[in-house]
């Protein structure tokens, strides 16, 4: 199966992929712009989310915990797709990919939410929301991949 | 007006995300995905700051949700992980996710404990 995504570990910009090496030199205001746009979209719907399901320092973060783990699961849909398409659109991984799903989830929230719990003598909250984002999101990204691209084939069949 | 800091602060974050990843790449050539940790870590020591700092719901929709949140990623790290994993490179996926929550959750209580030895 010819996957020219095939190099790439990265999804927001893997430079042993030729495409993504020349995006930037290429029109760099137009890849930017499109990177800030979809990232003031995913901001956008993680902090309305956390905003509708807010939690104390020594509770459970799930409105972040269901940001991040979604967000995994669409970025392996997302990139399953791309690599089926060849990459599709010039600018479909800067604006979805790095954009919108990069500025959806967050690493940040994450670590700062654990930390606070400690702080906040929640020490098993904390070591269960570490965990369970972790997993989650790793089988999140291994499920979003494998059921589109399993879907992909079957329809290509 | 908390929603437009909300997008200014990640319209700086996401792109800043995107350059950084582009400058170590360009720098460092390796199969571990160091420019996705460098900006999770950072992010991770700033929102820490952030958090133990007496800041107002204007600088932190701006800088927290927006540019902190923006700035770093899961969803890159996780697909990462499991390219690395799909590559054969077992063990620089394990490193990245241990190294990763590590080293976020290390930068995050440095950057609280430095914004609350400073403010007293």
């Amino acid at each position: 199966m010819p996957e020219p995504f095939e190099p790439r570990t990265d999804p927001d910009v893997d430079l042993r992929v030729p495409a993504d090496r020349r995006e930037l030199t290429a029109r760099p205001a137009t890849i930017l712009a499109t990177i800030a746009a979809g990232g003031a979209l995913g901001a956008l719907a993680r902090a309305g989310l956390q905003h509708a399901v807010p939690h104390a320092p020594t509770g459970f973060g799930w409105a972040t915990f269901i940001v991040n783990t979604s967000g995994c699961l669409l970025i392996g849909v997302l990139m399953a797709v791309l690599g089926h398409l060849d990459g599709g659109h010039p600018l479909a991984r800067p604006f979805l990919g790095v954009g919108v799903l990069g500025g959806f989830t967050t690493f940040s929230t994450y670590a700062v939410d654990i930390q606070q719990a400690i702080v906040a003598g929640a020490p098993g909250t904390a070591l269960a929301y570490l965990a369970a984002t972790v997993l989650g999101a790793l089988v999140a990204v291994g499920l979003g991949d494998a059921a589109t691209a399993g879907l992909l084939r079957r329809a290509a069949r | 007006m908390t929603v437009l800091l909300i997008a200014l602060g990640a319209a700086v974050g996401a792109p800043l995300r995107y350059l950084t990843d582009r400058a170590v790449q360009s720098r460092h050539h390796s199969a571990f995905p160091w420019g996705t940790l460098l900006v999770n870590v950072s992010g991770s020591l700033l929102l820490g700051a952030l958090a133990g700092w007496p800041i107002g719901p204007a600088v932190s929709a701006l800088l927290s949700t927006g540019f902190c949140g923006a700035l770093t990623t899961y969803s890159t790290f996780s697909y990462e992980t499991l390219r690395l994993t799909r590559g054969g490179h077992r063990l620089l996926a394990l490193a990245n996710v241990l190294g990763s929550v590590a080293a976020g959750l290390a930068a995050a209580t440095v950057g609280y404990a430095l914004a609350r030895a400073l403010t007293g």
